[in-house]
C-alpha cells in the first residue's frame, strides 16, 4: 500500500511483568514495521498484550529486551528524562478518557504540549487555533472539560495529541466511552488525520467498526502478533 | 497560565477542603504566634534591662534588705556613674486579683537612670515634691481610670496596713516594650512609717541599682562591690540587670519550656493535617500526573505542582493566621494586662510563623511528590477510568 520507509522499526520485542515471584509474560518476541502514513489497529482479546505494545512505542514503559526504532531514534537506550523529551516531541496521545486536565480550559488543555516546546506565546496560541479547526471547536475554546460532551472531550484530546505536530499518534480505545454517533466523529477525524495530514496512526481497539477504518489490523494474543488484512474481518 | 495558575486551580478544586486547611492553618498559626508571643514577653525585662546598669541585693536573697549606708560606699566605687535604690512593696490595690508590680523607690536618682520611663517635667516636678506622691504606668492608669490626683489605697502585704498615695505622675514607656502597668512612690515616705513603727526593715533597701560609665566594667564593677562588703553582715551579690532578671525567669523555666513545647506541638498537629490533605489530593490525581508525564512533563514538573499547591495552601492559612493574630493579642493583652504587662508581637514571632508554615508546606507535600514522581505512567494510567 504505501512505499515509504518504516517509521516505526521493532525488533525482537520482549515484555513480561512481575507479580511477586511469579513472571507474566506480555509479548513473545515481537517484530513489527510501521511505515509512514499508516494506520494500523491492534486487536486483540483483554490481557492479550495491546496496551502494553502501545506503551512500549510511545516510550512510556520499559521493555525486556528487543529494539524499538521511532522516527530513526532506538527509544530503548533512553533515559526517563530523555524519554519524557521525545515523547514531547514526537508521540501524541489519544486515551479511552480522554484525560484532559478538568481545571483548565479546551484551549488551555490543547496549550499543555506546547509548554514544553520553547515557542512563544503567539506562536503557541496559534497551533492550538490550528489545532482545535482541525478538530472543528474553535467554539469551545474556552469551555472547560466538564461543559463538554463525550465526544467533544476526545476531539479536544485528538487536538491536543496533534498540536505539537508529532510523528506518530498513539490511541489507545478513543472510542470506548463514546456513544455510536460520538465514535463515529472521532473515527471520521482519525481518518481524516491520516489521508488529509499524512499522520501515522496505531490504534488500540476492540472495536471491529473503528478497527476496519485502519489500513492494517493486526491481532495480539497472548503476547504473539498476527497480521491481517481488512478482508478477514 | 500555566505552573501558577494550575497550582492556584488545583487548589480550589475541593472548596471545602482546602478551606477547612487554611482554617486550620490559620487557627494553628494564630495559636503559635500568641505563644510565641507568650514566651517572648516573659524574656521581655531580659531584653530591655540596659547593659550599662547593674543590681545589688543580698547574697543570701532578695527578701533580706541591705543597709541604706551601703549607697555611698558604692557610689565611691571606680567606674559607678550613678545610684538608686528600691524595695519590693507588694501592696494589693482592692484584692489580690488586681495585681501589679508597686515599688518604693528614690524617684529623682530611678527616674534619671531610666530613659525608658518617660515622664513630663511639670509631673516629674510634683512627684518630687509630694512625699505621698506616686507614678504610675500609663496602661496600669488607664486600667483603672486613676487621674492625676487621685488618692490611691493599698494595702500592704509585706508591709502592713493601709498606704494612701497622690497620683502625681503617669508614665509611658520610651519603646513599646517597656512596662507601662508599674506602680512606684517614694521610699522615703516608706522609710520614715517603718522608722515610725519601729520595723526591722527601717534604713533597708530590696537592691541598689547601679548605673555603671560603660557596659564593658559591668564584671569588674560588680566584683569591686561584692568585695567591698565582703565578711559584713549584709553580703552581697551584683549582676548586670540582664543577668538579674534572668534569674527571675529561670524560677518559671518549665512553664516557659512547656509553652515552647506546645507551640511546637501544634506545628506537627498542622503539618499532618496538611499532609493528609495534600496526600488525599495527590492520590486523586495520580492519573493526571501520569498524563502530564506521558506528555512529557518531567518529575520537576508534578514536583512543581504539588509542593507549589501545598506551599500555596499553607501560606495562605499562614496569612490568614498573622493578620488574625494582632486583633487576638490586643484581646490577649487587655484581658490578661495583669500577669502580660507588654503583649507585643514581635518580627521574629512573625518571621517564626512564616518560616513554620514553609516547613510545613513543603514536608507535607514530600511524600506526595515522591510517590507522584516515582510511579510508572503506565501504572498511573491505569487509575483512570
Amino acid at each position: 500500500m504505501n512505499q515509504k520507509p518504516p517509521i516505526v522499526e521493532i525488533r525482537s520485542l520482549y515484555k513480561s511483568y512481575r507479580r511477586g515471584s511469579q513472571v507474566i509474560p506480555v509479548l513473545n518476541d515481537i517484530s513489527l514495521d510501521i511505515k509512514e502514513g499508516e494506520f494500523l489497529a491492534l486487536m486483540g482479546p483483554s490481557g492479550s498484550g495491546k496496551t502494553t505494545l502501545l506503551n512500549l512505542i510511545a516510550g512510556i514503559d520499559k521493555a525486556d529486551s528487543g529494539t524499538i526504532h521511532v522516527g530513526g531514534v532506538d527509544i530503548t537506550s533512553l533515559s526517563e528524562t530523555e524519554l519524557a523529551h521525545w515523547r514531547a516531541l514526537h508521540v501524541g496521545f489519544i486515551f479511552q478518557f480522554y484525560n484532559l486536565i478538568p481545571v483548565l480550559t479546551a484551549f488551555e488543555n490543547v496549550e499543555l504540549p506546547l509548554l514544553l516546546t520553547g515557542l512563544s506565546k503567539r506562536k503557541r496560541q496559534e497551533h492550538v487555533r490550528v489545532a482545535l479547526q482541525v478538530v472543528n471547536l474553535t467554539d469551545r475554546m474556552e469551555h472547560y472539560p466538564g461543559q463538554l460532551s463525550g465526544g467533544q472531550q476526545q476531539r479536544v484530546a485528538i487536538a491536543r495529541a496533534i498540536v505539537t505536530d508529532p510523528t506518530i499518534l498513539v490511541a489507545d480505545e478513543p472510542t470506548g466511552d463514546l456513544d455510536r454517533i460520538s465514535a463515529n466523529d472521532v473515527l471520521g477525524l482519525m481518518e481524516r488525520l491520516v489521508h488529509e495530514l499524512g499522520k501515522t496512526i496505531i490504534l488500540v481497539t476492540h472495536d471491529p467498526r473503528a478497527a476496519k477504518k485502519a489500513h492494517i489490523i493486526m491481532h495480539l494474543d497472548k503476547g504473539v502478533l498476527n497480521a491481517h488484512n481488512q478482508t478477514d474481518l | 497560565m500555566h505552573i501558577i495558575k494550575l497550582i492556584y486551580k488545583n487548589a480550589f478544586r475541593h472548596k471545602l477542603r482546602t478551606s477547612l486547611t487554611i482554617l486550620g492553618v490559620a487557627i494553628a498559626i494564630l495559636a503559635f504566634g500568641l505563644l510565641r508571643t507568650v514566651i517572648s514577653t516573659w524574656y521581655l525585662g531580659v531584653e530591655t534591662a540596659s547593659a550599662s546598669r547593674l543590681v545589688t541585693r543580698n547574697a543570701v536573697s532578695l527578701v533580706f534588705p541591705l543597709p541604706l549606708a551601703y549607697k555611698e560606699k558604692i557610689r565611691q566605687i571606680d567606674g559607678v556613674k550613678g545610684i538608686s535604690y528600691g524595695t519590693w512593696f507588694g501592696g494589693i490595690y482592692i484584692d489580690e486579683k488586681h495585681f501589679f508590680a508597686n515599688y518604693a523607690v528614690e524617684p529623682k536618682t530611678y527616674l534619671a537612670m531610666f530613659p525608658e520611663i518617660i515622664l513630663s517635667p511639670d509631673q516629674k516636678a510634683a512627684v518630687f515634691r509630694d512625699r505621698k506622691g506616686a507614678v504610675a504606668g500609663r496602661k496600669l492608669a488607664e486600667r483603672y481610670g486613676w487621674k492625676l490626683g487621685d488618692i490611691i489605697t493599698l494595702k500592704g502585704t509585706i508591709f502592713p496596713g493601709n498606704w494612701d498615695f497622690v497620683l502625681r505622675g503617669i508614665y509611658k514607656g520610651r519603646d513599646e516594650n517597656v512596662d507601662e502597668t508599674a506602680f512606684l512612690f517614694h521610699w522615703e515616705y516608706l522609710n520614715e512609717a517603718l522608722k515610725k513603727a519601729g520595723r526591722s526593715w527601717a534604713d533597708q533597701v530590696g537592691w541598689y541599682m547601679i548605673e555603671i560609665t560603660h557596659p564593658d566594667l559591668a564584671a569588674d564593677v560588680s566584683v569591686r562591690i561584692d568585695k567591698t562588703f565582703k565578711n559584713s553582715l549584709a553580703e552581697t551579690l551584683t549582676e548586670t540587670e540582664k543577668a538579674f532578671t534572668l534569674s527571675f525567669i529561670s524560677m518559671t523555666e518549665a512553664i516557659v519550656i512547656a509553652i515552647q513545647l506546645v507551640s511546637f506541638v501544634i506545628i506537627f498537629i498542622i503539618l499532618a493535617v496538611v499532609a493528609n490533605t495534600m496526600a488525599m489530593t495527590a492520590r486523586e490525581r495520580i492519573g493526571e500526573y501520569a498524563i502530564l508525564k506521558t506528555l512529557g512533563f518531567g518529575g520537576f514538573h508534578v514536583s512543581g505542582l504539588i509542593f507549589g499547591e501545598s506551599i500555596f495552601i499553607t501560606m495562605l492559612g499562614a496569612s490568614l493566621g498573622i493578620l488574625l493574630t494582632f486583633p487576638a493579642a490586643k484581646i490577649f493583652s487587655k484581658e490578661l494586662s495583669t500577669y502580660f504587662p507588654v503583649f507585643n508581637i514581635e518580627r521574629e514571632t512573625i518571621v517564626m510563623d512564616i518560616v513554620a508554615s514553609f516547613f510545613v508546606g513543603f514536608v507535607a507535600a514530600l511524600f506526595p511528590t515522591w510517590t507522584a514522581v516515582k510511579i510508572r505512567i503506565a501504572d498511573g494510567l491505569r487509575r483512570i477510568g
